[in-house]
């Protein structure tokens, strides 16, 4: 790695196998998500799991009242996301927000450390404030080793406590990539 | 069951499915769905919404995959269906077996002045939930075809998707209870027992 580099700090994590782990321990049936390059190898492993029902959605916001559905029979879920679809999510919010409910997001961010594509900047700055603002409890994970102890306690404080927690996984840990070299090469 | 303008009332249309229900679970979206599935009867196994507008179909898609042994049925208003289209490509790509969305389609927008739905200007849910691959998907007008849905509801193969065209007639008001977390305790103590009270 170059002194000035943007990539990932590690080019093969331990923390999606990790967090996979995790939240079969924390119970998860339901997995919703909307494809995204960050949590990829995640939803490779749910998706090789036929105990967990995988839902590929149109819109973020789908994901959070199929887990409210989840939630009242019984079954609990994680909803897997970009920073940019959490601005899709923001009335349905309202749901487990009124209702007490767990709702566990963890949000793959853009627009942040070594963005390249000035259009991801609003929604990815506007995210941990929108997300704050709809009352939901937000965590960061700027580093790899930190990423499966912060899913591991997010997991924790929303079923146990009945709210909604979403952990923002910073573009630090992810890498940026770069179109603009990716031309050039 | 039909208006002067030959068109199905919407809470008889209910009355009808929800007669006999057995252990079938209900969601209903906000607005007069919420009030109609109320006015037959408030029952803890329904979920009736007071907000959250697009949430009804995705939640009773959660529920069927958290509950596949039983049936769950999603009223919608056409407003609210309008607004999540996209559900149905989710739940056409996942086939629950156990789940019918009933869409009650008066073309209007009942709860902000009866303004005119793109249902009114031809736009046929029922096709488009075809089109998205769910097998069973009727439209219907008479008392015959609710006969025919209530079947498809109990024991049809879902997903099941059917258009209501119903009369747009303004009926009193039946709240049930509105505090969210008043309605989600009873629902999970209805179906999942006292144990949903210790976690």
């Amino acid at each position: 790695m170059s002194i000035g580099s943007t990539k990932a700090l590690s080019a093969d994590p331990a923390w999606p196998d990790e967090i996979y782990q995790v939240l079969k321990e924390a119970g998860v049936q339901q997995v919703a998500f909307v494809p995204d390059a960050g949590h990829g190898r995640l939803i490779r492993s749910f998706e090789a799991d036929n105990s967990v029902r995988s839902v590929s959605l149109t819109t973020e916001e789908e994901g959070i009242a199929m887990l409210a559905g989840a939630w009242l029979g019984g079954q609990k879920g994680v909803l897997l996301v970009q920073s940019s679809g959490v601005g899709n999510c923001i009335n349905m919010l309202s749901l487990p927000q009124i209702c007490r409910m767990p709702l566990l997001m963890l949000v793959t961010m853009r627009g942040e450390f070594g963005e390249f594509n000035p259009w991801q900047v609003p929604m990815g700055q506007g995210t941990q404030p929108s997300l704050e603002a709809m009352g939901v409890i937000v965590r960061r994970a700027d580093h790899p080793e930190h990423v499966t102890r912060e899913v591991a306690g997010a997991a924790h404080l929303a079923f146990n406590t009945w709210r909604p927690v979403a952990v923002l996984i910073g573009q630090n840990v992810l890498g940026a990539k770069n179109f603009k070299e990716m031309t050039r090469k | 069951m039909m208006s002067s303008a030959n068109l199905l009332h919407r809470r008889a249309v209910i009355g009808e499915l929800l007669r006999d229900r057995g252990d079938l679970l209900c969601v209903a979206s906000l607005g007069a769905p919420n009030w109609d599935i109320t006015s037959v009867g408030d029952h803890p196994n329904n979920f009736p919404l007071w907000g959250a507008m697009a949430a009804s179909v995705m939640m009773g898609l959660g529920l069927a995959i958290a509950q596949p042994k039983r049936r769950v049925l999603v009223f919608a208003g056409d407003g609210e269906m309008l607004m999540s289209l996209g559900a149905l490509a989710t739940i056409g790509a996942q086939q629950p077996d156990n789940l019918a969305v009933v869409v009650l389609d008066n073309e209007r927008y009942g709860e902000t002045g009866m303004q005119k739905t793109h249902t009114a200007h031809g736009v046929d849910l029922t096709a488009v939930a075809k089109g998205c691959g769910i097998g069973t998907a009727l439209t219907v007008r008479s008392e015959a075809d609710v006969a025919g849905l209530r079947r498809e509801v109990y024991e049809g193969r879902g997903p099941v998707f059917a258009t209501v065209k119903i009369d747009p007639e303004a009926l009193p008001f039946v709240l049930p209870p509105s505090d969210g977390v008043i309605l989600t305790a009873r629902f999970r103590r209805s179906v999942l027992g006292d144990e949903a009270l210790y976690n």
